[in-house]
């Protein structure tokens, strides 16, 4: 397809439209807090509207295709180019990160947390999202890292300055284990360049990640494959968080400010489990293969033990974190799986994941900044004394738990059911093993989502907080929870509109996986 | 009388010498200026000696222009783009550590116009050493840079621990030439010359010589006394503390970046042939070099302490392409150039952040950057890029140099290149570590008294920080800057 004229510019502005908000009210003075948010907001939701126009664009006939390319050289010493174009993975996800930002904003319009200072808040927010949109974009891997990386500062500061008591730590924590993953991706990502061969057998040295899809790693030998595998495993599996390198997720979780919270769930953890579908399995199919049975293996891991992580919390936010780690296991098991069916669920479970858990991350922030704290022991009634609010928090539950008809469903069910038939030369005894154990996750699930809404939402208020006034939801959070809540349901009962646009990017990965198992 | 017809003057090429010219025609006119005029000349030294370094990038453009490689006293000076890309970027970090000298030295009751005429001469030295081809220019090079630099370092006469900087920095480099004249003795007597040239033919035959071996660890170790690898590190930090804070910039960068120069021409060009020697070396001296200084860096309390490991392990990045040298030598030299560029500009920038937050809160202790985020909200995001770009964290700066050693290790490949990368790799990690305690004093914990009075930012001193931020942000934006140079220069560099 031919792009042309405004359409040659549309993923770029989308990328960059927040960056020149930050820019702009870098220039305005502190005081016009008005003028600030109307900019922050105004650029965000720009983006947004070019976003929609992106999807409106779209040709879902050819969704397995990347659309809107553009292809400018940017590094020439090193065959570094500036490649963004979006297909049929990269569109939800591009839509979710679009989304949650203004939502982010607005939900932070008047109670930007302690210590203040509405401007450095915004300002990090918006750099956030171009990094994040970028990497949902980005075709070279350069390019990729780029942006990939530009997440961590602003994170790392949301984290640091405006978040709880522990923060120096959880900050800390968060940036030095993703700082190490992507350092060591950064490695796999340059013997990528130095070793893939193209079906010629001539070597490539590119970054262009649509060059190096097509040679899904057809000349490098097996045992570096697995290498360069382990190296893009520790920098994406770092980001999911994939176990044992989950720590600093539900420290990060609970200490961050709540949009940050949501962010971080909603959509910094997707690029991790992007990175794997868009990277590292089209482009080491071979690697992928072998390493399958052990990211499947870790995933279920991940699912029992969050789960059960979830049991011994004590505090809401953490539990919710650490159910965080148990849904991107389900996520994790669908993509080891290697089937049309598991990649399709898992992309699915990413978008679920972060309007569910988003939704979640909101509450908590609410029933924080109502209670001042968020010790589930001392919580109780929120149905009397806010029932709007834990109506909500009891519809996210359900979704979370996987209901049938919420869209946290169609995540989980399919990612397990796929586990029962592994794509070709995989061992299917050991995967009908690890679906058991996800299966039993579920019902872990349930039991912590549903034990979280009892002693939060049932019962009469406690007493200490039965003098005051506990207001209900108000209208920013009504503007801020509204579309996730709708995606909830609309996605539940549709889920169509995600699998159609996936389908035909996740069938082209699993053939070539295929092609490769056949071969081998 | 005999002898002293029978010598003819070499052919000077008075083009390809004009910058050394032009710089040592302002050292004297500093020097004639202050005689004459005497105190009124203070106000114009930082600008005389500031329009010198500028008149010297002139001649260096035109010989870029024209393009020519020149050669000179048969072989032992030649100017090359490799030598004006080191040139210029020599000038133009003297240029930036001048406009960071301005007020510093213009208030502390110093001598203004020899630090000038001092600095400018090291300069010179550092202009010479990229362009010398042979163990003597080389060595005169060297001390003609380094002997100014210890007399700066003592600069703060009245401080016990200037003194200290300086002596120790003079006795550490002093006995650094002492090993590496007694090196280059060694490689003269096997190979009966001087130039790198004959050298490189002499060395790659005579295989197993001990003696070799033996005068060429030695030339390599008095160059990492100069770039302080470990464990030749150990004047680095005590001279960097109590050294005045702008000389400190300047050996951290400038001086460092001249030993990787004499280092480059040396490894690829003199001792090229006996990699089984040079490789070993360097691996293991990076890796000691990155991992303890970064190590070290971890416990100190005072920023320029501080800056001064973190530059001893970004000095243990610098030396990382040395280990592959024959496999991946283009790469290689590539990466060096790189990332002295893009470290030379950030770890200036951080330097002057460290000169304006000290002219306020007149410490030099982490501690003492708290909140200055709320007061000084500009300098502290200036000094997060800066200390993102030294981390290596996209976009800023950084990021490039530390892709270029990886671009080197594993365009050589094998599992050596790879375990170096690895390493290089955890490093980058701890390296943040202790750049973030910088980053909690300076957003997360409030000032330390509760003064919050904004920091004044002087002329020179702003001129500096955009200067250093600008480039920063544009090579890790655009790379290709920088790349440019580093491909230009590795083309004359490995001939």
């Amino acid at each position: 397809m031919e792009v042309t004229g405004f359409d040659t510019w549309v993923l770029s502005l989308a990328v960059f439209l927040p960056l020149v908000g930050a820019l702009v009210i870098m220039l305005i003075p502190k005081v016009y807090e008005t003028e600030l948010k109307l900019v922050a907001l105004g650029s965000s939701l720009i983006a947004l509207i070019v976003g929609i126009y992106i999807a409106i664009q779209f040709d879902y006939g050819a969704a397995g295709e990347l659309q809107f390319v553009v292809d400018k050289g940017w590094i020439d010493v090193i065959n570094s180019r500036y490649i963004v174009g979006l297909d049929g993975l990269s569109l939800p996800l591009l839509l979710l990160s679009l989304v949650v930002v203004p939502l982010c904003l607005i939900y932070s319009w008047n109670h930007v947390p302690e210590p203040g200072n509405t401007k450095a808040f915004f300002i990090l927010i918006l750099i956030l999202s171009t990094g994040m949109n970028g990497s949902f974009v980005a075709q070279d891997m350069i390019l990729f890292f780029v942006f990939f990386e530009v997440v961590l500062l602003p994170m790392y500061f949301l984290i640091g300055v405006w978040g709880g008591e522990d923060r120096r730590y959880a900050s800390l924590k968060f940036f030095l284990y993703t700082l190490f993953g992507s350092a060591l991706m950064i490695i796999s990502f340059l013997a990528l360049f130095f070793l893939s061969k193209d079906a010629a057998g001539e070597f490539l040295y590119t970054f262009d990640m649509r060059a190096l899809t097509d040679a899904a790693g057809v000349g490098i030998i097996k045992s570096t494959q697995v290498w360069i595998f382990a190296g893009l495993f520790m920098g994406f599996g770092i980001k999911v968080p994939m176990f044992p390198f989950h720590t600093w997720l539900p420290d990060a979780h609970t200490q961050a400010p709540t949009v940050g919270s949501v962010i971080l769930a909603a959509v910094l953890l997707k690029l991790g489990t992007y990175g794997f579908v868009r990277i590292a399995i089209p482009f080491l199919p071979e690697a992928a293969i072998a390493w399958a049975p052990w990211i499947g293996l870790l995933a279920v891991i991940g699912i029992i033990y969050g789960a059960l992580g979830c049991l011994a919390q004590k505090d809401m936010k953490r539990l919710i974190a650490f159910s965080s780690v148990a849904h991107m296991g389900f996520v994790m098991l669908g993509i080891a799986t290697l089937t049309d069916f598991g990649i399709n669920a898992a992309i699915f479970g990413m978008v679920a994941h972060g309007l569910i858990t988003g939704m979640l991350f909101f509450v908590a922030g609410s029933v924080k900044e109502r209670y001042h704290t968020l010790e589930i022991s001392r919580l109780g009634g929120l149905l009397k004394s806010a029932p709007k609010m834990g109506w909500i928090l009891g519809f996210a539950s359900m979704a979370s738990l996987g209901l049938p008809g919420l869209a946290g469903f169609w995540g989980e069910f399919p990612a397990i059911l796929s586990a029962y038939n592994p794509g070709a030369g995989m061992p299917e005894e050991t995967f009908r093993t690890y679906m058991v154990i996800a299966a039993i996750g579920t019902v872990l699930a349930a039991g912590y989502l549903l034990w979280l809404f009892q002693r939060t939402a049932f019962g009469e208020p406690p007493e200490e907080f039965a003098s005051q006034e506990i207001k209900d939801v108000n209208r920013d959070e009504w503007i801020a929870w509204l579309p996730f809540l709708i995606g909830i349901v609309l996605f539940g009962v549709w889920p169509n509109l995600i699998f159609n646009v996936t389908d035909d990017v996740v069938s082209g990965i699993t053939a070539s996986v295929e092609a490769i198992a056949a071969g081998s | 009388m005999e002898v002293l017809s029978a010598f003819a003057r070499p052919a000077l090429d008075w083009h390809a010498l004009a910058p050394e010219l032009t710089l040592l025609a302002f050292g004297t006119l500093i020097t004639v200026v202050d005689v004459v005029w005497d105190e009124r000349s203070k106000r114009t030294m930082p600008t005389l000696a500031g329009l010198g370094l500028l008149a010297t990038l002139l001649p260096i453009l035109t010989l870029a222009v024209d393009g020519t490689d020149r050669t000179m006293f048969g072989g032992a000076y030649v100017v090359d783009d490799f030598s004006l890309v080191l040139k210029a970027l020599f000038l133009i970090s003297g240029y930036v550590v001048i406009l960071m000298s301005v007020d510093y030295i213009r208030e502390g009751d110093y001598y203004e116009n020899e630090y000038y005429t001092l600095m400018l001469t090291s300069l010179l030295g550092m202009v010479m050493m990229s362009s010398s081809r042979d163990l003597i220019s080389v060595f005169v090079a060297l001390e003609l840079l380094s002997i100014p630099a210890y007399m700066l370092a003592a600069w703060r006469k009245g401080g016990p621990r200037s003194n200290e900087a300086g002596l120790k920095y003079y006795l550490m480099g002093v006995f650094a030439s002492a090993v590496m004249l007694y090196g280059m003795s060694l490689v003269y007597g096997l190979a009966g010359s001087t130039t790198f040239s004959s050298i490189a033919q002499a060395l790659s035959e005579g295989a197993a010589d001990p003696v070799a071996i033996l005068g060429i660890l030695f030339v390599l170790i008095g160059f990492a006394f100069k770039v302080s690898a470990v464990p030749f590190h150990t004047w680095a930090p005590d001279t960097y503390e109590g050294a005045p804070t702008p000389v400190t910039a300047f050996l951290a960068v400038a001086s460092k970046a001249a030993g990787m120069v004499a280092l480059i021409q040396l490894v690829f060009v003199a001792f090229m042939g006996r990699d089984d020697v040079v490789q070993p070396f360097f691996w293991v001296i990076s890796a000691l070099t990155m991992t303890i200084g970064n190590l070290i860096a971890l416990r100190q309390t005072n920023i320029v302490r501080l800056l001064a490991y973190s530059g001893v392990a970004q000095g243990g990045f610098m030396l990382v392409p040395f280990a592959v040298a024959s496999e991946a030598p283009a790469r290689a030299v590539e990466a060096v150039v790189i990332y002295m560029a893009i470290y030379a500009f950030m770890n200036l920038g951080a330097f002057s952040v460290v000169l304006a937050v000290a002219r306020k809160t007149r410490s030099g202790e982490i501690d003492s950057y708290g909140g200055l985020f709320q007061y000084a909200p500009g300098l502290a995001v200036a000094m997060t890029i800066f200390l993102a770009a030294l981390a290596g964290i996209p976009p800023a700066g950084g990021w490039f140099a530390k892709f270029g050693l990886f671009r080197a290790l594993l365009d050589a490949g094998g599992g050596w290149a790879a375990a170096l990368g690895v390493i290089v790799a955890v490093n980058t990690v701890i390296a943040f570590a202790y750049y973030a305690r910088v980053l909690v004093q300076m957003w997360f914990l409030p000032a330390p008294d509760g003064d919050e009075r904004p920091i004044a930012v002087t002329g020179a001193l702003g001129a500096a920080l955009v200067i250093t931020l600008v480039a920063t942000m544009a090579f890790g934006v655009l790379p290709g800057l920088v790349g440019h140079f580093g491909e230009v220069s590795v083309l004359s560099a490995l001939g």
